[in-house]
């Protein structure tokens, strides 16, 4: 089994349901020649041609009403928004068109589709670089939104991504591109050839929409996280040295609640993580979930670690980052309370 | 020594108000059979001048004249007529349905009825219209059983839409005629998208977008034309300039520039400008564009010149904010009575046929309204399922819905 990079396998996945459906096609700003500012569509074009992978004008909403049309048509478009930061003028056309084509048309009309955009901070991207917009799209009717944290994973999310017949948002977190990453913004980044969830099966799998992961076993208290926190928050309970059961959300909407709800019953605390701004962040909604659901269990009150509540600043990114330091507080805090 | 001339903002607006005397004085009009026909393949540089003039083809005495003429018979001619005519009279119906509390709202055609109607009569089967709200035309033209339209309107229990949508938004891949959606102008970018992916796999299908003088504003109309033209999409881009946007009028969206067809202009797009409310114009130069697609010539965008005689909806009062005898004054006449005039000077019609003809479509037109009612109404059902609501959201309903259901006890 190869061991292959995120970026690899995002592209790999792109060429796996390229190759096995004509009818799925990649475009976007540079995605073409260029093969995409991070390379994740590098070589399809010289592959499956100019009108499998090709170059859109810089017209998010274009991009996204585009492929909105062509999956009317009855092409699976999976697209590329350079930035998540750069979704916003193509938000209509997501939440207004893409999410509601099959209520809207009783069927007769749907939209399997794929937006990437790579997503999060930590790589002094500044307020238009960093941005972590999930909850944007997990409070819309008709999206499923989808996070992965390794190569393994990105690959067998994206390909069912782009085989599910509903749009689906693939957020991409670009710190994890090339390697996992704990949080310690002065050392270097583990690559993935040297990480065991680096390996990455050749050929056609699928890892399904809607089921979380539990990274870690532990006993005392679950962390719910996705993305970039997965790795922080393992790096933050070695820190802090508690039995924590970290679980991987993976995809946020659909949600896992089985797994969530099981993982809290058993440890009794939870807190959660991400990285976007605390309020009205979907950690918001998994704390209601877990208090909803796990009540009765719960020995202590879910805690929240999230980035601030301001605009992603260059600077000040390390302050602003939920790094392990925060996340090992608010563990020891739920441990005393 | 004087300081620089303080600036002033300048705020567009329509020749006249209420109370005032209607002026269409600024708008120019070519004269029927004046505008040049050119070759389909013709070089969008070689006929901006068509951007600026007004292709028209019925005459003052009701003959068609000029290069753009002779393309229909009579009996596609009458056919169209009947087309207009039970549009007309089924928005009749519809409005007063809405004003007796069978549902929520309405948007009649009243006017622009030869747009969308003379335009479905150029397309073929497999064809999709991306339309706005004002284009039912294109279904009653292209044979959709108006008992669907109805149901739709009613919210009732075989709306085709399961009471999702608000009334007038319809939906029919059949007769291609995309899902109608509330925000404007998001349909037109998905238009070019649905032609490029027609392009993309080598089929013969062309898209039509819609939209109206004021949502020209939207950025995606721009993001259409942008597209279009980069990768030469076969669509047609039609713009209904219909002179109001609500209380808006068409200068607002338009501002100094010349026509609202010279936007194609800048992207290389060729653009003609038609009379909307001259049923043979339409079609003339619908076919034009039609083929241009269809030959992958690319896209091409037409502005239809007409005016709407009705309020926006049946929640807007024009008389508001223009001068009620402005339609009057309106200088393209109306689209059912010149081809009505057209057919009489033809010798193929007669007032007194016109006469039945009205009472027959009243007729039929009432016996279906008596049909849908008794499927239901807004206010007094039957209506779609409760249970529905929750169907069709996602293609197999996740968990969380499925909890949710429940808790609704449906």
């Amino acid at each position: 089994m190869a061991r292959k990079t995120m970026v690899e396998a995002i592209r790999d996945a792109m060429d796996v349901c390229m190759q096995r459906d004509d009818n799925v096609v990649v475009f976007g700003e540079d995605v073409g020649y260029f093969g995409g500012v991070f390379r994740c569509t590098q070589g399809l074009q010289q592959k499956y041609g100019e009108s499998r992978c090709f170059d859109a004008p810089i017209n998010e909403s274009g991009i996204v009403g585009a492929a909105v049309g062509m999956a009317a048509y009855g092409l699976r478009p999976c697209i590329e928004i350079q930035f998540a930061d750069y979704m916003y003028p193509a938000y209509d056309q997501i939440v207004s068109e893409a999410a509601r084509l099959r209520y809207r048309s009783n069927g007769q009309f749907t939209a399997a589709m794929v937006v990437r955009m790579p997503t999060g901070g930590g790589i002094f991207g500044g307020q238009t670089h960093s941005q972590s917009p999930e909850a944007l799209f997990t409070h819309v009717s008709g999206l499923k939104t989808v996070v992965p944290c390794n190569p393994y994973d990105a690959k067998g999310l994206l390909i069912a991504a782009i085989e599910d017949n509903d749009p689906v948002i693939f957020l991409e977190p670009k710190r994890l591109y090339n390697g996992p990453f704990d949080g310690q913004h002065d050392k270097p980044v583990t690559p993935w050839a040297r990480h065991a969830l680096g390996e990455v099966p050749d050929g056609h799998y699928t890892v399904p929409l809607g089921k979380a992961a539990i990274r870690r076993a532990g006993a005392a208290v679950t962390v719910l996280a996705y993305g970039t926190m997965v790795f922080v928050a393992e790096t933050a309970a070695e820190q802090a040295g508690v039995d924590a059961e970290i679980v991987d959300l993976r995809s946020l909407v659909p949600y896992d609640l089985e797994t969530i709800a099981a993982s809290v019953a058993k440890t009794g605390r939870c807190v959660v993580v991400h990285e976007a701004t605390l309020t009205s962040g979907f950690g918001a909604e998994l704390s209601a979930l877990v208090q909803e659901n796990c009540f009765y269990h719960l020995e202590a009150p879910v805690m929240r670690v999230a980035g601030w509540d301001t605009p992603y600043p260059h600077a000040q990114e390390w302050d602003y980052f939920p790094g392990p330091a925060r996340v090992a507080r608010a563990l020891k805090a739920v441990m005393e309370a | 020594m004087s300081g620089p001339t303080p600036l002033s903002f300048h705020v567009p607006g329509p020749a006249v108000r209420p109370g005032g005397a209607p002026d269409f004085s600024d708008v120019p009009i070519s004269r029927a059979g004046e505008v040049r026909r050119p070759e389909v393949d013709a070089a969008p540089e070689d006929i901006r001048d068509l951007a600026f003039s007004i292709i028209r083809v019925l005459n003052r005495d009701s003959e068609a004249v000029g290069p753009w003429a002779g393309l229909l018979s009579d009996a596609e001619l009458l056919e169209g007529l009947r087309h207009m005519m039970t549009l007309r009279t089924f928005d009749a119906r519809m409005q007063m349905a809405q004003r007796q509390g069978k549902t929520s709202f309405y948007m009649q055609h009243l006017g622009e009825e030869a747009v969308s109607c003379a335009f479905r009569k150029a397309l073929a089967p497999g064809d999709m219209n991306f339309p706005t709200y004002r284009q039912a035309g294109l279904l009653i033209a292209g044979g959709y059983p108006m008992l669907d339209m109805m149901c739709q309107i009613y919210s009732n229990e075989l709306d085709p839409l399961k009471g999702r949508q608000l009334p007038v938004l319809y939906s029919s891949r059949e007769h291609g005629f995309f899902t109608v959606s509330g925000n404007l102008a998001t349909q037109y970018i998905q238009a070019v998208g649905w032609a490029m992916a027609s392009a993309m796999k080598g089929d013969t299908k062309i898209a039509a977008g819609w939209i109206g003088d004021g949502s020209t504003a939207e950025s995606d109309f721009h993001a259409g034309l942008v597209f279009a033209s980069t990768y030469k999409a076969p669509v047609v881009l039609n713009i209904v300039n219909n002179q109001w946007a609500i209380s808006t009028f068409q200068g607002i969206a338009r501002g100094g520039s010349g026509t609202f067809a010279a936007r194609g202009l800048g992207f290389g797009i060729p653009a003609l400008r038609v009379d909307g409310n001259d049923y043979l114009a339409v079609h003339a130069v619908a076919r034009w564009a039609v083929g241009r697609a269809r030959r992958n010539l690319g896209p091409t965008l037409i502005e239809h010149v007409t005016y709407r005689v009705g309020a926006h909806s049946t929640s807007d009062d024009p008389s508001v904010y223009r001068p009620k005898a402005e339609s009057d004054a309106w200088p393209l006449g109306d689209p059912v009575l010149r081809l009505r005039n057209h057919l009489i000077r033809r010798g193929a019609w007669s007032e007194e046929r016109h006469r039945q003809a009205e009472a027959e479509i009243l007729s039929t037109v009432i016996a279906v309204q008596k049909e849908a009612e008794g499927h239901g109404t807004l206010h007094s059902g039957p209506h779609p399922s409760a249970r529905d609501m929750f169907e069709g959201v996602y293609e197999t309903m996740p968990p969380h819905l499925r909890r949710q259901r429940q808790q609704g006890g449906v």
